[in-house]
Order: structure tokens, then sequence, then C-alpha cells
């Protein structure tokens, strides 16, 4: 992996070494010592997301009531809640595609005002534009030296041998692997997953969880995992928070130890948990 | 006629069946050579399916009219037919009627096409330019292009603007339609997608929009070809000194129904050869589509 992507890094030179300088030293502190730090691998790094007082509403209807929340940078943030509960406006707010009512959303210490480069947002469905082969949709923005960027990407997601091919070829999982590597070949700060695994059967899910972790593992992004699943919560993530009708009902720290496998009993304690606050 | 107009297709497709059944009860092994003849068969036969129709028309149309069943007043003998081909061909007349009548078509296609594409693009990309335009182009729209040709006539005379202009207008519309209908059906999702991923406009137009309205607008360009013929043949019939359409209505003064006739075959065909390539381009272009994908797998 770390040889593997340290050529990249190196693809995008002038866009990293001035982030990673204002990273490097937060990062280190917020991680401590339950990981590797992902300043291992140069360039690589989270950034901090805050919402203050955050509002939205569509016309009169509030989806999104006085919402603050801190998350540190490299953080694995689960946001589960039921169907209309504001977990995907949430997620617009953070990438920038919708402006707040009320309040700030800021990323990485920048207050969040229109699309945000660092952000990345993964969709329920995958987006692969069905026009463009697999390569060309991993590098859908180009930029320089692009081709070798994706081929490594696809790589990591296990795709390597598909690049030439159409979308249209690929079943679902394998769609949402496609987006993953597009979403990570352009380095994200941010991570935002809006149920990208919903779709997909236990077995390939379990199998997309081990790969989302392990990315995020090596490169300390900062993940929103938007999803129904609770388990699923329970297995991947540092801190699960139950949005209620606009309102966080539940913030809950996961400290199980990873990688976590089998299901343990204080998982299961965690999971009733946020069971009964959704 | 089919002799000379088909001449390949109209030698094989009567072949194949007494061809393909005799020879291998003559020699059960088949050598390499053979069997790739076979092979060659094979995939043509597809592609010879489609004109057995027409060449069993001619076979009939040329035995009644050699039995005397038709008057060659009323529709000459495909032989006939064949001869004024020639007759035609040698007098360099047919050619250089052909390329008069395809260069006004292709001119106005692309001032028309271009027109169309353009205020499609605008109209669905920009709302100010919809709202300014869109309910003015409907109503253009529903005039019958052809009723303008007296003031056509007026304004341009009997000259190549006058059948190039009536062409260009006949074939705006379709293309502005679908072009304007293919951009607005675009899923807004991937617009939304490939703006999360920092595409700007340039980019995004055309690697997302654009690929994205093809199919629709190709509805819209096979469309505006068989518009684009139609509106040169009315054009060259009431007002022209050259091309097919005067072709035709030349020899009807002098009678040669044989010429006529050569004249709407030769609009057939025309018409035939542009949506073929039209058909290839979209096998091109939409490489990318499960249905024709999945026909090319099939083709093979
Ligand atoms: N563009 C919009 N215009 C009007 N209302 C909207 C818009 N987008 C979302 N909403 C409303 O906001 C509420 C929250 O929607 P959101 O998509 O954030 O829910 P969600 O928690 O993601 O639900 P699900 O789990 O079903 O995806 C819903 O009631 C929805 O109707
Ligand atoms: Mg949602």
């Amino acid at each position: 992996m770390m040889e593997v992507f340290a050529p990249n890094a190196a693809a995008f030179p002038a866009q990293e070494t001035v982030q990673e300088t204002a990273q490097e030293t937060a990062q280190e502190t917020v991680q401590g010592e339950t990981r590797k730090p992902a300043s291992a691998i140069r360039g690589w790094h989270g950034a901090a997301v805050r919402l203050d007082g955050v509002v939205k509403a569509f016309g009169e209807r509030p989806v999104l009531r006085r919402l603050d929340l801190d998350i540190p940078a490299g953080q694995f943030l689960a946001v589960v809640g039921r169907s209309g509960g504001g977990k995907s406006t949430l997620m617009r707010l953070v990438a920038g595609l919708e402006p707040a009512t009320a309040g700030t959303v800021s990323v990485g210490g920048e207050k969040v005002s229109g699309l945000v480069p660092q952000v990345r947002l993964l969709f329920q469905d995958a987006r692969l534009v069905p026009w463009q082969r697999i390569l060309q949709n991993v590098g859908i923005a180009r930029g320089p030296g692009w081709q070798e960027t994706a081929r490594t990407a696809l790589h990591d997601v296990g795709l390597a041998d598909r690049g030439h091919e159409w979308p249209f070829v690929l079943s679902g999982g394998q769609k949402q692997r496609v987006a993953l590597a597009r979403a990570l070949v352009s380095h994200p700060a941010v991570l935002l997953l809006d149920e990208p695994f919903g779709a997909l059967d236990a077995l390939t899910r379990i199998e997309m969880h081990a790969l989302t972790e392990r990315i995020w593992r090596e490169r300390g992004f900062t993940v929103i995992l938007i999803t129904h699943d609770v388990t699923e919560a329970v297995a991947l993530a540092d801190r699960v928070i139950v949005l209620r009708e606009g309102e966080i009902a539940l913030d809950l720290p996961i400290d199980l130890p990873r990688p976590r496998r089998e299901s343990s009993a204080a998982a299961g304690a965690l999971h009733e948990q946020i069971l009964a606050a959704v | 006629m089919a002799e000379s107009f088909v001449p390949s297709e109209g030698a094989l497709s009567f072949q194949p069946p007494g061809f393909s059944g005799d020879v291998p009860r003559e020699k059960p092994e088949p050598g390499p050579l053979l069997r790739g003849f076979r092979a060659a068969l094979g995939r043509l036969g597809p592609a010879l399916l489609p004109w057995t129709l027409p060449l069993a028309v001619i076979v009939l149309w040329q035995t009644a009219a050699s039995l005397g069943l038709l008057s060659s007043r009323v529709l000459p003998a495909p032989s006939d037919v064949s001869l004024a081909f020639w007759r035609t061909l040698q007098d360099g007349s047919l050619v250089s009627n052909i390329l008069v009548s395809t260069r006004r078509a292709l001119i106005g296609l692309a001032i028309g096409g271009g027109i169309g594409f353009a205020l499609g693009v605008a109209n669905a990309m920009w709302r100010p330019a919809e709202t300014a335009l869109d309910s003015t182009l409907q109503m253009l729209r529903n005039v019958p292009h052809l009723a303008i040709i007296p003031l056509v006539i007026l304004w341009f005379g009997i000259d190549e603007e006058a059948k190039i202009f009536l062409v260009a207008i006949g074939v705006a519309f379709p293309i502005y339609l679908n072009t304007f209908h293919g951009i607005r059906t675009v899923d807004r999702g991937l617009i939304e997608m490939a703006r999360v991923y920092g595409l700007s406009p340039a980019p995004l137009f055309f690697r997302v929009i654009l690929p994205g309205a093809l199919p629709s607008i190709l509805v819209g360009l096979r469309y505006a070809l068989g518009i684009m013929w139609l509106t040169l043949i009315v054009a060259e019939t009431i007002s022209s000194t050259s091309g097919i359409g005067y072709m035709t209505m030349n020899a009807r003064e002098f009678l040669q129904t044989d010429v006529v006739v050569l004249g709407v075959i030769a609009y057939a065909l025309l018409g035939k050869l542009a949506d073929s390539l039209t058909r290839a381009l979209e096998q091109r272009t939409l490489a990318w589509h499960p249905a024709y994908a999945s026909n090319r797998e099939a083709a093979r």
C-alpha cells in the first residue's frame, strides 16, 4: 500500500505540501496511539469538520434544528437515524452542495460556502458515468498523471484489471468499489459515505466494510458514514450519533479494539443503546 | 436493375440456399478454405436478409412488365430503368445531379442542424434563453416548412440558397427538440456527482451532459435526415435546374418514366445510405449502452 501510493502523493505536490504542514501536528495528537498515524504515509491526512448551530429548512419545514457537532480530523463517525431524519441533508451541507439556513459548517477550519474540494461524497447509488470507461470514471476529474493515479486506486479496491470496461458490466458491489476508488484518487481529507453499502448483500457488505476500514486506517481521512444498519455503525465507527427529527439524540463513542471481527458482548450492549435512541 | 444497382448483394443472395446445401454432400469433410467461405456466408446472411424483399419486388415487377401486364407508360420495367441508369451514367448527368442534390442536402443539414443543436443546448442549459425562445420555436415548429416555398422562391428565386434554406428549416426543428429533450433528461445525480468531483463547466458539458444527451440527439438526426431528403425532393421538383428532383421533373416532360423511376430509386438509396451512416454512428458512439453492446455481441 504505502509503496504503491507514495508516487501518487508526489503527483500532486503543490496541493499536498500546503495542507500537510498545517495538519501533521494536529493529527498526531488526535489519533494518539490507537492506530498507525496516517502521516506515516506522507501527504495523507484528515480534516476536522465542525457544525455550529446549523439549521436547515426547506421552505417552512425544518430538517435540521440547531446542530452542534465537532468531528476531529481522522475520526470515523457513523450517523444513524430514521428515514427522512435529515442524514443526507447533513452530508450535502458538509459537501457544500447546499447552504445552511443558519449557522456555519467548517471543514479543516474553513467556513464552507460552495463545493469543498477536500470533501468527497460517495452516493447511495454509485453514480458512475455510463459512457466513460471504468478507468476514466475513476479519473473523472482528469488532472496531471490521472491515468496512473486511477490505475493505482482501482488496484487498491481490487479491480485492477477492469479499467478498460464499461460500467454496466459491473455488479452493484463492484460499482461501489469503483466509486470508492474515484473518491480516493482526489486525496480527500473528508470522505462522506451516504449509505453506499445499503443495496449490497451481506457478504459483499462485509467485504466493503473491510476495504473501507483498511483504506481509512492507511490514510487517516475523516469519515462520516450514514447508515440504517446499527451493526454496521458499531463495527466500523469510532463514534456513533443518532439523528432524530433534526437533532442529535445520542452521541456515543465506540471504544472497541480493532479489527472488530466477531460480535462481542460489549458491541451488543452498544447496539442496544443505539437502537433505543433511534 | 438488380444487377446494376446492387450487384454484389444481388449475386450473393440468390446463391446461398442451393450453394451451402449442395456442397457438404459432395464433400463431407470441408477443407479450411471451404469452411472459411461458409463462415463468411453465415456472417453475410443477416446482412443480406433485409434485401430479400426489395429483390423479390423487382423480380415480380420485371415479370409483370415482360408479360405485358404493366404498360411502360405507367411503370417501366426494371430492365428499362437499368438502361436509363447506364445512359445517364454515361452522359454524366446522373452523377452530377446526385452530387448537386447531396451537396444541397449536406449544407442544409449542417446549417439547420447546427442552429437546432445550438438552440437546443442554449435553451436546455440556460433558463432565460428557454423563456425567451421556446414558445416562439414551438409556434414556428408547427408551421409546415414546405408551406413557405412560395415565399422562399420570392426571396431567393431558384438559386441554391432557396433549397438550402428550406432543408435547413426542415432539419432544425427535430434536432432542436431532441437536443433540448436529451440534455434536460440527463441524470441530475450524475451532474451533481460531476460537480462534487470538481468538473468545471466545459468538461462537465463534454464528458457528462453531451454524451448523456447523445442517444436522443441521434434520434433527432435520423428523423432530420428523412425530412432533409423529403424537403429536397419537393424543392428541386418545384424550382431547380439541377439535382435529382429536376432530373425527374425534366424527364416527366419527355415522358421518360424510366428516368423518373430511376430518380425515385436514387432518392431511396441515398436515404437508406444516410440512415445506415447514422446507425453506424450510433453503434460507435453508444458502445457504452447495454442495448448497443449486446447488439454488437450478437452480430459477431
Ligand atoms: N431539496 C429538497 N427540497 C425539499 N425537501 C427536501 C429536500 N431534500 C430533502 N428534503 C426533505 O428533508 C427531509 C430529510 O431528507 P434527507 O434526505 O436528509 O433524509 P435522510 O435522513 O437521508 O433519509 P433516508 O435515510 O431515507 O435517506 C425529508 O423530509 C425530505 O423530504
Ligand atoms: Mg438519505
